[in-house]
């Protein structure tokens, strides 16, 4: 669907020299990384991080989608009272402070959580929240939810007119199984998988706490006591290497598996799979309520432990947490920006605009240390890096938001050229007006929601700025993890608590932002 | 779009360094030598009366991580005094050349001989095992039991926290040759490795763990700020590794001057008063009043372990790299 186009000149230049400062930066945390990288040879220990990141992303992604089949199977087929807000409330983990989460899977999986009380009370032997199993079961916390989301909209994709058919052939739910969504899980699942797996292969947080031993060392983790325990940049570029390539791999194979083709085509009406009753029901209902027990416990518990030192916290929290306010939106701003520009490149179909998406797109593959590390090695000689904490984690952060962001923002922007493209030509809008009237207002919603992530994955970013910065205060995921650390486990649930609030609040603001002037 | 702006004007603002009357003297610790209970308050507290100046504590996680940050900062630091190394790191801190004469002479009662122009002693303990008697009531007797038994217990990175590397070099005194086989043996009784003391310290409190890796002393602290007697120090045959913490100055230090009242100050009867119910070590110089009754109750190894600074800096990379090998299996 090519649009005769007429360039306009500014906010495309805009986008392309933005598109190329990306790729420059980049490529310059790349090249530093290759030209420090010394001795190419991985001690045993390294090899070990390497199989322990694959393994644990693996069995999290294996994990979470698996756990997600009959939770979003579930959902797709039953009405309920409360199905809406049970489905909005499963966006929250992934949306939650990583520290947070771990505070909250303590609590309940801990030795002395709650779960181990209940064991012990029974007299059965009790789990262990630490090594392997922990890192996992954490992860499955954190990405479920978005495993979920990914296979509802697989079931809500089936086409009605599939959904009639398999209902004038009375097939039951077997046949529905056999004939229907089967066909529709092999296309989904191969994407949703290599999702979880790539956001677990470069998790630091989980790790750093319920791991941290050489037999629970992700590459991700390695990089950072590369740096912070050894300084020794040579081994941490090496690491980032290796870690960019098992990036790079994933990536691609994501790419390459996760454009569902459609189930033949229909008419877009929305019509739900039969609903099978008697035991089915059982199960479903089942499903739905023990993860939604899973996936609130651990929140509900921060919540609680929280609200009582909410009043009393240190001072030290409330400058944390206003450094953080700080950063957070500084980067959905700076987010805001670079989706703006780089979509006045690639909103349009094109050859240039497919490299300009394929450059905001580049952060992908780099994680968040990965990057941080090639910044480290290129501020390290000219700078402190302590002092240039803040501003590098703004743009670690802002980079790491692109992809989202893009991918949230560019299919209804391009829809909007589409639909308003010729007649923003013919009105000879261009520049700033064409934005403000032709674009702005489609897509504003997925804007506002993109901007509300960055907001709040910015919030409770732990990796980049604990890099560099050298008093662990600086930022309120820090400070939580400070509390952890120092014993106060009252004064770490509040500060916990206040995170939780404050990003969900960032997230809710630039949300209703989107959603309030939006015009689809 | 105005708060955004405002916003960042103030993460600006919040990036230059504070303006201030009086000269400020700097102070690179550990996370626990800060906390509200730990010494910090109360040596800035009696510091400032007599220095007519602002005491700075900033930290960098545990004692081991502190000589990585100065390492990573060079001459840019803006510490002027660092407290919290241990004689396991001193030879790679002298190697640095970032620290200068400390200048104080004043006789210590440490249970080692003691003369080095760089580094100044403040307190000094026994690595031990901690356990719960309620819970653990038949503590192991030795490393190798350790070893051999069921429980569970948490240690700390080598690479960051003095205790962590303390015990590396522990198990390097007393098995030699023989310590990767040790590690092999300890591995599966390590429920996790903390970055800290602190950390680690809070998972045992929890009852996360069955023991955690801390110092004889460490049961005073249950005894006399909290009226608990069920903490102790298992008592192991191989011997007990020292550890004997150090300050030090920074040769870029813009306030020299003070920086050395301060080294002058740490012997003194109002810092090493403030030790050992803050920090809870033995103090490098025993107060007038002497130890508080508590320590009395303590473990007295029989037999102490430590390495000279230059035979644990040969012996600390190859010694990082078994145990991360050891327990990476």
């Amino acid at each position: 669907m090519s649009i005769p186009t007429r360039r306009t000149g500014a906010p495309g230049l805009a986008g392309s020299l933005l598109a190329l400062a990306i790729a420059l930066l980049m490529g310059g945390a790349m090249a530093m990384l290759l030209l420090r990288g010394g001795r190419p040879a991985l001690s045993a220990a390294d090899w070990a991080a390497v199989r322990f990141s694959v393994s644990q992303a693996l069995a999290s992604a294996l994990f979470s989608v698996g756990l997600a089949i009959p939770v979003a199977r579930a959902l797709a087929r039953r009405r309920f009272p409360g199905r809406g807000a049970l489905i909005a409330a499963l966006g929250a983990p992934f949306l939650l402070p990583v520290i947070v989460a771990i505070l909250g899977l303590l609590a309940i999986f801990g030795r002395a959580g709650i779960v181990n009380s209940a064991l012990a009370w029974l007299g059965w032997p009790g789990i262990g929240i630490y090594g392997f199993h922990g890192v996992v079961v954490a992860h499955v916390f954190l990405n479920m939810p978005l495993a979920v989301r990914m296979l509802l909209h697989g079931w809500q994709g089936v086409p009605a007119e599939r959904i009639r058919l398999a209902q004038s052939l009375a097939l039951g739910p077997a046949g529905i199984l056999r004939h229907v969504e089967l066909p529709m899980l092999r296309q989904v699942l191969p994407g949703a998988i290599l999702a979880v797996f790539l956001i677990c292969l470069t998790s630091f947080a989980v790790v750093l706490i319920l791991g941290g031993g050489p037999r629970a060392t992700t590459v991700e983790l390695a990089i950072w006591q590369a740096v912070r325990f050894d300084f020794d940049l040579p081994r941490a570029a090496l690491l980032a290497l290796v870690q960019f390539a098992l990036c790079a791999v994933a990536v691609l194979l994501a790419a390459r598996w996760s454009a569902p083709a459609a189930l033949g085509a229909g008419l877009d009406r929305p019509l739900t799979l039969p609903a099978p009753s008697g035991w089915r029901n059982l199960v479903d209902g089942l499903a739905i309520a023990l993860a939604a027990l899973f996936l609130m416990a651990p929140i509900l518990v921060v919540v609680g432990r929280g609200l009582p030192g909410l009043a009393a916290l240190p001072p030290g929290v409330w400058s944390a947490a206003a450094t953080s306010v700080a950063m957070a939106l500084t980067v959905a701003l700076l987010t805001g920006l670079a989706v703006l520009a780089l979509g006045g490149a690639a909103g349009r179909h094109s050859p240039r605009a497919r490299l300009v998406e394929t450059a905001g797109m580049l952060p992908m593959a780099a994680s968040s240390l990965v990057l941080g590390t090639g910044l480290f090695l290129i501020l390290h000689p000219v700078a402190s890096p302590a002092r240039l904490a803040l501003p590098v984690a703004v743009l670690v952060n802002t980079l790491m938001a692109l992809p989202f962001a893009l991918r949230l923002v560019l299919p209804a922007w391009r829809a909007a050229e589409a639909s308003q493209g010729r007649l923003a030509d013919s009105l000879g809008l261009r520049g700033r007006a064409r934005l403000r009237h032709a674009i702005l207002p489609r897509v504003r919603r997925p804007l506002g929601m993109a901007l509300g992530l960055a907001a709040a994955l910015a919030m409770g970013d732990i990796g980049v700025i604990s890099l560099f910065a050298s008093d662990q205060g600086a930022t309120l995921p820090l400070q939580v993890w400070r509390l952890m650390g120092a014993y106060r486990t009252e004064a770490a649930a509040a500060a916990a608590l206040l995170l939780v609030i404050l990003s969900f609040a960032l997230f809710a603001a630039f949300d209703f932002w989107g959603r309030r002037h939006a015009e689809t | 779009m105005k708060a955004p702006f405002l916003a960042t004007c103030g993460l600006i603002a919040a990036t230059l360094p504070a303006w201030a009357d009086k000269p400020v003297l700097t102070v690179l610790t550990y996370d626990s030598f800060v906390s509200e209970w730990g010494p910090g308050p109360a040596i800035e507290a009696a510091f400032e009366t007599v220095c007519d100046c602002d005491l700075r504590f900033i930290t960098g996680g545990d004692g081991a991580a502190l000589l990585s940050r100065l390492r990573l900062e060079g001459a840019r630091t803006e510490a002027d005094v660092v407290l919290g190394l241990d004689t396991n790191l001193t030879a790679a801190a002298r190697a640095t050349g970032l620290f200068a004469p400390h200048g104080v002479e004043t006789p210590l009662d440490l249970p080692v001989s003691w003369s080095d122009d760089l580094f100044l002693p403040f307190d000094w303990g026994w690595f031990a095992f901690v356990h719960d008697k309620s819970r653990t009531p038949q503590p192991p007797a030795s490393l190798a039991a350790l070893a051999e038994s069921d429980l569970k217990i948490v240690i700390q990175d080598p690479r960051s926290s003095t205790p962590g590397l303390g015990l590396l070099m522990w198990v390097k005194a007393a098995y030699g040759e023989r310590s990767g086989e040790l590690w092999r043996g300890l591995a599966d009784n390590i429920l996790t490795v903390t970055p800290g003391w602190s950390e680690a310290y809070d998972l045992f409190l929890k009852g996360e763990a069955d023991m955690v890796l801390s110092y004889t002393t460490s049961p005073a602290y249950h005894i006399i700020a909290e009226g608990d007697h069920s903490k102790a120090a298992a008592a192991f045959d191989e011997g007990h590794y020292l550890q004997v913490e150090v300050g030090g100055v920074l040769a870029s230090s813009r306030n020299p001057d003070l920086a050395r009242a301060f080294m002058a100050f740490v012997p003194g009867e109002a810092f090493q008063a403030a030790i050992p119910e803050t920090n809870w070590m033995y103090p490098a110089r025993t107060p007038a009043a002497g130890l508080p009754a508590g320590f009395a109750d303590l473990l007295r190894p029989e037999k102490s372990l430590l390495f000279s600074a230059q035979e644990a800096q040969d012996l600390r990379d190859p010694a990082v790299a078994e145990w991360r090998d050891a327990l990476s299996r």
